[in-house]
């Protein structure tokens, strides 16, 4: 039997020179094909749904025995419970401030109408007045939704969470810019950090910091510090090198250049930076309703598992509604000193006053709402709210009675012809063939070094003990990721090589990836129905963006004179974008693979929610019932051992086309 | 004014070893790097820069001439040698004299600028004076003075991106004046710039260099440009010294083959003085011609000497150093003796 487990992995070495890749993946295809219809069905290491290992039972233990020693151990007294107490104050002060009843009073500290006020002084004032009414119409929408108290929720844990962020963020990342050594030993954390599906970070968390906002702040602190870090870091790097040096030739201190140099240069890329933080921060506080956030999260997540797609549109709504924005709103901060340069001095003596004038009306409004009752509590029974609901469900009705057909056969076409042969692969087979298949396509694909990091992964795997809803996962992921990279190839190359097209699409893009993952699967739920297509079809739309973009810049990248050079040469269209554009996209290509990989993961997992059952479902299930909890935990390893495999496999061939 | 003795810069991972070993020090570009990993970017360089001098560090891309300018106040620390200022080594200045020399005597004048984009002109200028701590109306009213020196009055309120890469390099020059330091270094000012700009601000340097009377250190790849402007140039290949001179002295007596190569493009009429071209005279000769100077450059020199129908003394202090004639003067104007 090892034997024939070696026999691919043997070629795979032996064709670095000699076969190419292509062959080599091929045969061992065929090979795993051959050795599945044999042995099918045995030694596949299933585990039901109820069942445990040895180690879920050992992490129950280990979760029993930290919350029993949680106010004794120093560990906790001094140290994770500091942590949570000091969070928590930071929440419950926002929350008190805008969202809860606080101080004896039966209404927040700020009413809506102060809330609203301030945000639109602060879009105004830090971007233009533009997004200042975006901004207002937006925040008065949650209110009619209904949703005003939900939505202020979301928002004191988002703002909480990015405050924090960048509190350790920025400085991180100003020396992550300045130091190399550094940002040599931070990046490969940022890394991680970064791969990892949004999900997994909830529960080892709970684990040291109970369920509840402190958790939840800290695992979108976890998640939205990162891109802080890194965009600083990064800001600080691409200021020019002659720069520095004119500043050091003049005589600068490290700390005049700093000051006067690295950080006004780098100050609009930090508030990029900023943005990005908000928009994963928003992201990670919806989903992290699954460890009993309040919020719009929590409405959506309570909505979709008890079916109702009416409620969970309409707070889905209301977070792309907030995530827009917040988008909007920072990148008008962003492009806004260059703005008011370039639109001469003409407002300037007007803009000091004015800006005095708002904060006093900001500040009349904050007064009002804090007195008045009328101010406080949004008027209305958030009607509106309930007609879009109604508008859902009835869409959804309609399109349930009209379009099933359709959508059925799309559904069924997809799962019974890809999907079920794929998983059925995957599953039924032995794990140890399937696990020597997937280390000898490792190191085919991404050289040695990969096929000893999937040789880690899959024994860990392993010995999670959730190996088949492992390959359930996959199966849906690897299906996912072809239908992406097919649309991402399709639409890539028509962006890469019409400017009119990127221009259409471009934007769309653009915004579908700002949304937090969560909202999309609300409507492919009205669609598809519980199923794992509609994980499938979430993750699509999740990771097919990014995808689409990294292509078309791959395929816009290719020299011009050398498409010019194939076109004198007589090429048809076809031949171009064969022969020459995506052969030489092909690092493009790889990364955007990579990405794809990593979006779909997590979006699947996501899918958990709505029936796709597996690893997320595992997760889930762990977070409510507590002798679950350590299987979860497990499958959230498991999620996380398989993140790792494709982004290190893909990195490494990604390298290796680059080279 | 500056004396540099025996300066070294060795990039790589037993850089200290280098300028200290013979054998090392002897090896090739190559060699060096195949053997030790090393690459020697500026090998043993010694030259003088009096008061006042137009001094021309020249070579081509890769010969180690920036290196060796940034070596000059330490931007990039040197391997081994000495850099002698005011009767100190700059290499035993601490981090804190090091700023002050930065701050008051040299200042840099970059290829790509350097500019602070986020900054007026006005402020740009004064952003020396600034760390150095002087006052907010006193260090506009120097760098005002110093916008006009260099003929940007009217701009300074622009951003740098708003400016053409000529204007722009005005502004960094003005940067460097602004702290009326004693020594100016220009990295290869110019190069960046359109022919004809380069044109005007090679005239705007000789200005000031009237107006100021800075002593300079000016780095260029470009002969014409280094013939120009320098009193005295520095030729280096490979990190090392190949020859230093006046123009006439590069041109007149290449040191090798590879000085021959560069200047032989150069229009010799034009750098050559008498004293390069004249011959002893001979009994046979009528030496009852007029009589010009040995440092007479050969172009003004023509028209006297065709005109003579005798040939032209060449003469210092009453003293006859030889003779030119028409077929000296042709030699030269025709480019046939190279």
């Amino acid at each position: 039997m090892a034997a024939v487990a070696d026999a691919p992995a043997k070629t795979g070495a032996l064709s670095l020179r000699a076969v190419p890749r292509k062959v080599v993946i091929a045969a061992i295809l065929v090979a795993w094909l051959v050795l599945f219809a044999v042995l099918r069905g045995k030694q596949t290491m299933t585990l039901a749904a109820a069942d445990l290992t040895g180690l879920h039972r050992w992490f129950n233990d280990l979760n029993d025995s930290i919350g029993a020693d949680r106010n004794s151990n120093p560990l906790f007294l001094y140290f994770f419970n500091e942590i949570r107490l000091v969070i928590d104050n930071l929440v419950t002060f926002v929350q008190n401030l805008i969202s809860q009843p606080s101080g004896g009073r039966p209404v927040p500290t700020i009413g809506w109408l102060g809330v609203v006020g301030i945000v639109g002084y602060v879009s105004w004032a830090f971007g233009n007045w533009r997004v200042a009414l975006l901004a207002v119409a937006g925040f008065t929408f949650f209110g009619l939704q209904g949703l005003w108290q939900e939505s202020m929720d979301t928002l004191a844990l988002t703002l909480s969470a990015v405050f924090v962020s960048l509190l350790i963020g920025i400085p991180l990342g100003i020396w992550a810019g300045l130091s190399d050594r550094f940002n040599k030993v931070m990046t490969p954390f940022l890394d991680f950090m970064q791969t990892m599906p949004t999900f997994v970070y909830l529960a080892p968390l709970t684990l040291f910091f109970l369920i509840g906002p402190a958790s939840a702040v800290i695992a979108t602190l976890v998640y939205a510090a990162p891109p802080a870090i890194r965009i600083t870091a990064h800001g600080i790097r691409s200021v020019p090198a002659t720069t520095v040096e004119a500043a050091d030739s003049l005589g600068a201190t490290r700390r005049q250049t700093l000051v006067k140099v690295l950080l006004p240069m780098s100050k609009r890329t930090v508030v990029m930076g900023i943005n990005q933080t908000i928009m994963a921060a928003l992201a990670m506080v919806t989903i992290a309703a699954l460890i009993a956030a309040p919020g719009l999260g929590k409405t959506v997540m309570v909505a979709l598992t008890s079916l109702d797609v009416g409620t969970a549109f309409n707070a889905g709504l209301a977070i792309v509604v907030m995530a827009i924005v917040l988008d909007r709103v920072t990148t008008a901060a962003s492009g806004r000193a260059e703005a008011a340069r370039r639109s001469g001095n003409r407002f300037a003596k007007w803009r000091k006053p004015l800006l005095v004038a708002g904060g006093v009306a900001a500040l009349v409004t904050a007064y009002l709402s804090h007195t008045y009752v009328w101010a406080a509590e949004f008027p209305g029974e958030g009607t509106t709210g309930s007609n879009i609901a109604k508008a859902a469900d009835s869409v959804t009705t309609w399109a349930q009675d009209n379009l099933s057909g359709v959508t059925n056969t799309v559904r069924d076409s997809v799962t019974n012809g890809l999907l079920n042969p794929f998983q059925t692969l995957l599953t039924d087979s032995p794990w140890w063939l399937v696990a020597a298949v997937l280390v000898s396509v490792g190191a085919v694909v991404g050289g040695w070094r990969a096929g000893v990091t999937a040789v880690v992964c899959v024994g860990l795997l392993i010995g999670t003990g959730v190996w088949s809803d492992a390959m359930t996962t996959l199966a849906s992921t690897i299906v996912a990721t072809l239908l992406v990279m097919l649309a991402g190839v399709l639409v890539g190359v028509w962006m890469g090589r019409s400017p009119m097209a990127d221009r259409f699409i471009r934007p769309g893009l653009d915004a579908a990836q700002v949304m937090p993952p969560f909202v999309y699967l609300v409507p492919f739920l009205a669609l598809f129905g519980a199923t794992r297509f509609t994980a499938i079809v979430a993750a699509f739309v999740y990771a097919a963006p990014v995808t689409m973009k990294i292509i078309a810049d791959g395929i816009r990248a290719v020299p011009e004179t050398t498409v010019e050079a194939a076109t004198a040469a007589g090429s048809s269209t076809w031949q171009i974008v064969t022969k020459v554009q995506l052969p030489m996209a092909r690092s493009a290509l790889t990364l955007a693979t990579n990405q794809g990989l990593i979006y779909v993961l997590s979006m699947v997992v996501v899918g958990g929610l709505v029936g796709a059952g597996a690893l997320g479902y595992d997760v889930v299930a762990g977070f409510s019932q507590g002798e679950l909890y350590g299987k979860g935990l497990a499958a959230g390893l498991a999620i996380v051992l398989l993140g790792v495999m494709f982004d290190r496999i893909t990195q490494a061939a990604a390298r290796r086309t680059r080279a | 004014m500056i004396s540099v003795r025996g300066l070294w810069k060795v990039f790589g991972p037993k850089a200290d070893k280098v300028p200290g070993s013979p054998e090392l020090s002897a090896l090739s570009r190559r060699e060096l790097m195949d053997q030790a990993g090393c690459t020697a970017a500026v090998r043993d360089v010694s030259f003088d820069v009096s008061p006042g001098e137009v001094f021309v560090v020249m070579g081509l891309s890769g010969s180690g001439k920036s290196t060796l300018v940034r070596c000059l106040t330490r931007l990039i620390e040197p391997t081994a040698g000495a850099v002698v200022f005011e009767g100190e080594d700059i290499r035993d200045a601490d981090a804190k004299h090091l700023r002050d020399l930065r701050r008051r005597k040299f200042s840099m004048v970059f290829q790509h600028f350097g500019l602070l984009p986020h900054r007026r002109v006005l402020d740009n200028v004064s952003y020396g004076l600034e760390i150095r701590g002087m006052g907010k109306a006193e260090r506009t009213k120097r760098a005002m003075e110093v916008v006009e020196l260099v003929g940007l009055a009217g701009y300074e309120n622009s951003y740098p991106d708003q400016l053409s890469g000529g204007m722009q390099q005005r502004v960094g020059l003005a940067r460097a004046l602004a702290g009326d330091p004693d020594v100016l270094l220009f990295d290869e000012p110019f190069s960046a710039l359109d022919p004809l700009i380069r044109r005007d601000m090679q005239n705007e340097v000789i200005r000031l260099h009237h107006e100021v009377g800075k002593t300079m250190v000016f780095i260029t790849h470009d002969l014409s440009e280094a013939l120009k402007l320098g009193d005295r140039i520095l030729i280096m290949r490979d990190g090392k010294m190949v020859q230093c001179g006046t123009g006439d002295e590069l041109v007149g007596a290449p040191a090798d083959d590879y000085v021959r190569e560069f200047v032989s493009e150069v229009p010799r009429a034009d750098v050559l003085t008498l004293k390069w071209i004249m011959r002893p005279a001979t009994p046979e000769d009528h030496l009852d011609g007029p009589e010009l100077g040995p440092d007479v450059v050969v172009r003004e020199a023509t028209r006297a000497v065709l005109a003579a129908d005798k040939p032209v003394k060449v003469v210092k202090d009453g003293q006859l150093l030889g003779i030119v004639g028409d077929e000296e003067i042709l030699a030269v104007i025709a480019g046939g003796d190279r």
